[in-house]
């Protein structure tokens, strides 16, 4: 995304062909990694249009622009997930309409460039009657038929943040998707939170092209950001430039004042106030302008010495621990290691056979697939949300009603995470509402409402006045299967969950259709 | 109607300028650039009127011909000595650039063709 965007700038500066060829190259290697490349084709024509309405509209945008958008557009096509979106879906359509305006407008410049004022104003005058209303008719007559397709959920949901809570429970349910609590921006960031309307304010000064897209990059993306938390890594890069300016434009204006010899002298002598009189910089003059300057940039450097501490720090506590292990500290101060994934996965890989399918919710996807080198049914992508609902009612379903549903899909093993022993709070129970709603949402898993997992007052329990429907649904009971007799803390009864604090309701049942095949030592996964 | 006439005659003064005051070297790039969009206003036409069936293969031609058009129109551009101002390419290297483009473009097309 930033070769990209690096190259754009220097298509923008120098109009040259060459880097705007690269710059769909760049493009096109960002198509076929991530579908944030959606942001990329919305932000370089927004960019073009700025540029338009600021009168910066030059030679050299056009020929990076057409060059742009017709390699990036034809390159990322060769993807097949992309496909014939970039000339059907809405998602696309301003990147053509400012390339089709891009010719308009520079045709225009041309035959301007051969008339006189009032020629080129009747001529104008009547093309755009004729022309104006071919194109408005045609444009109207492909969006009421339906041939342009309005914009889909995932990106929708963007621009109106409560559309996938009502609409598409999956996509709402990806903690990464919720909106941004201001303390992540603080986390993430610290210094440069403060320092980003410095540099915004700076750019704003010189409004060269790339100052503008560089504003127009920081603006969206800090309105993306603040709508899902995983945005903030789009956010992130645009975030360190934008304070790199502002840091640098306050450093230069401050370090000018400052005169080292001024202080040498000021330290060495005292008589030395004709040397003040004889600077010749054009700076405002207030008093005491050495000492200022000084404090200042003393006070950025500070700034700048804690910036590395706190990121320092961040990313060893936050952002260095594996996911899948696990660790505590026990209370001697010494680290205890949970490796319950690693284990369950290398059962599965030695111990089922080669062929066998297993059946868990799609946060598991991607490793079982890589370490266990088995098929799962639904995997991290949540491509196919039919299919995920399918997962869904089995899971919400009573074992009868599962086993059916499983035999549909030829499922072998079902994997579930259990944080109940350990006190794990992660786990697939806490997750069920999602499975829950998620099974509802589609035609096969009407019957399923989530109304009927709750308590009559409203609260979801798993001990004895939980609702009858959750103490006997399928995640339930593979859940708390023998945790019935078992004692996991000092004077509380056996069954006790230590994840809801709670001693649960329905223990001491057999499994009808499944049977126990594997549980990990701590009870974080069992097969 | 007047403003017809006027516009036929506005029409007639501005090929009279184009012939006169435009270099040879623009004027054929010029005539290139009409060739490629007939090219490529003959594709639209039979997808029109055949119907889009190998959609890939017509996508792939029609973004050929536009392709073609847009950096034959970027060069001329870059070579019209009235833009000097504006550009620090030599001919040389523009002319260089259009071809690194067009390989781009063209083994691109190749494989979408299908």
């Amino acid at each position: 995304m930033l070769l990209t965007y690096y190259f754009w700038i220097k298509a923008v500066k120098s109009g040259s062909i060459m880097w705007s060829a690269s710059c769909a190259l760049a493009y096109f290697y960002m198509v076929s990694s991530w579908g944030g490349y959606v942001f990329l084709i919305n932000l370089i024509p927004l960019h073009v249009l700025a540029l338009m309405f600021t009168g910066h509209f030059s030679h050299r945008v056009y020929v990076a622009y057409s060059t742009v958008y017709i390699l990036g557009t034809i390159l990322s096509m060769q993807i097949p997930f992309v496909g014939f979106q970039p000339v059907q879906s809405s998602e696309h359509m301003l990147a053509f309409g400012t390339f089709g305006l891009c010719q308009l407008f520079s045709f225009i410049e041309y035959v301007k460039s051969k008339l006189t004022k009032t020629q080129f104003d009747t001529l104008f005058s009547f093309a755009l009657v004729t022309v104006g209303f071919a194109a408005a008719g045609a444009g109207v007559v492909l969006w009421a038929s339906g041939k342009i397709a309005p914009w889909t959920g995932r990106f929708y949901a963007l621009l109106d943040p409560s559309y996938a809570k009502n609409h598409i429970p999956i996509i709402a349910s990806v903690s990464e998707h919720q909106p941004t609590a201001w303390s992540s921006f603080f986390f993430d960031f610290e210094l440069l939170v403060f320092m980003f309307p410095v540099g915004i304010y700076y750019c704003f000064k010189e409004l060269t092209d790339a100052n503008i897209f560089i504003i127009m990059y920081g603006m969206t993306s800090i309105y993306f950001a603040g709508v899902m938390v995983r945005l903030m890594l789009v956010l992130a890069p645009v975030m360190c430039v934008l304070s790199g300016i502002g840091i640098s434009s306050v450093l230069t204006t401050y370090m000018r004042n400052l005169d080292v010899n001024q202080l040498k002298k000021s330290v060495t002598s005292t008589a030395q106030s004709s040397t003040r009189a004889r600077r010749n910089d054009d700076s405002s003059s207030y008093p005491r302008k050495n000492e200022i300057a000084f404090g200042v940039v003393c006070m950025m450097t500070f700034f700048l010495m804690t910036y590395v501490f706190h990121c320092t720090w961040v990313t060893s506590e936050a952002y260095s621990s594996p996911s899948i292990v696990l660790s505590a500290r026990s209370g001697d101060g010494s680290r205890y290691i949970f490796d319950d994934f690693r284990e369950a996965y290398w059962w599965l890989r030695y111990n089922t056979d080669e062929d066998a399918k297993v059946m868990s919710w799609w946060d598991y996807g991607y490793q079982i697939t890589a370490m266990a080198n088995r098929t799962i049914l639904v995997d991290n992508n949540t491509w196919n949300n039919t299919h995920i609902s399918r997962v869904g009612q089995a899971m919400s379903s009573t074992e009868d009603k599962a086993y059916e549903i499983m035999r549909e899909l030829d499922v072998d093993y079902v994997l579930v995470i259990f944080g109940g022993l350990i006190g794990y709070s992660s786990d697939d129970i806490n997750k069920f509402l999602w499975m829950v709603r998620i099974g509802g949402s589609t035609e096969k898993g009407a019957h399923i409402k989530e109304s009927d997992y709750f308590t009559p007052q409203g609260e979801f329990r798993v001990d004895k006045s939980g609702s009858p429907t959750l103490l006997n649904c399928l995640m339930y009971k593979l859940s708390y299967y023998r945790f019935g007799e078992t004692y996991t803390e000092q004077d509380k009864p056996p069954g006790y969950d230590r994840t809801r604090s709670v001693e649960i309701g329905n223990k001491n049942f057999e499994l009808e259709k499944l049977e126990e095949a594997y549980t990990t030592e701590h009870w974080l996964v069992r097969i | 109607m007047s403003q017809i006439g006027e516009v036929a005659g506005i029409l007639r003064k501005l090929y009279d300028e184009y012939r006169t005051t435009t270099p040879k070297k623009l004027k054929l790039i010029d005539a290139y650039l009409v060739y490629v969009m007939l090219t490529g206003i003959i594709q639209f036409a039979y997808c029109l009127l055949v119907g889009t069936f190998p959609f890939n293969s017509f996508l792939s031609g029609f973004i050929s011909t536009v392709g073609c058009f847009v950096l034959a129109a970027s060069l001329r551009i870059q070579l019209n000595k009235a833009n000097r101002s504006t550009f620090n390419v030599t001919p040389e290297r523009a002319f260089a650039d259009f071809v690194f483009a067009h390989i781009i473009l063209h083994l691109v097309v190749m494989n979408f063709i299908g």
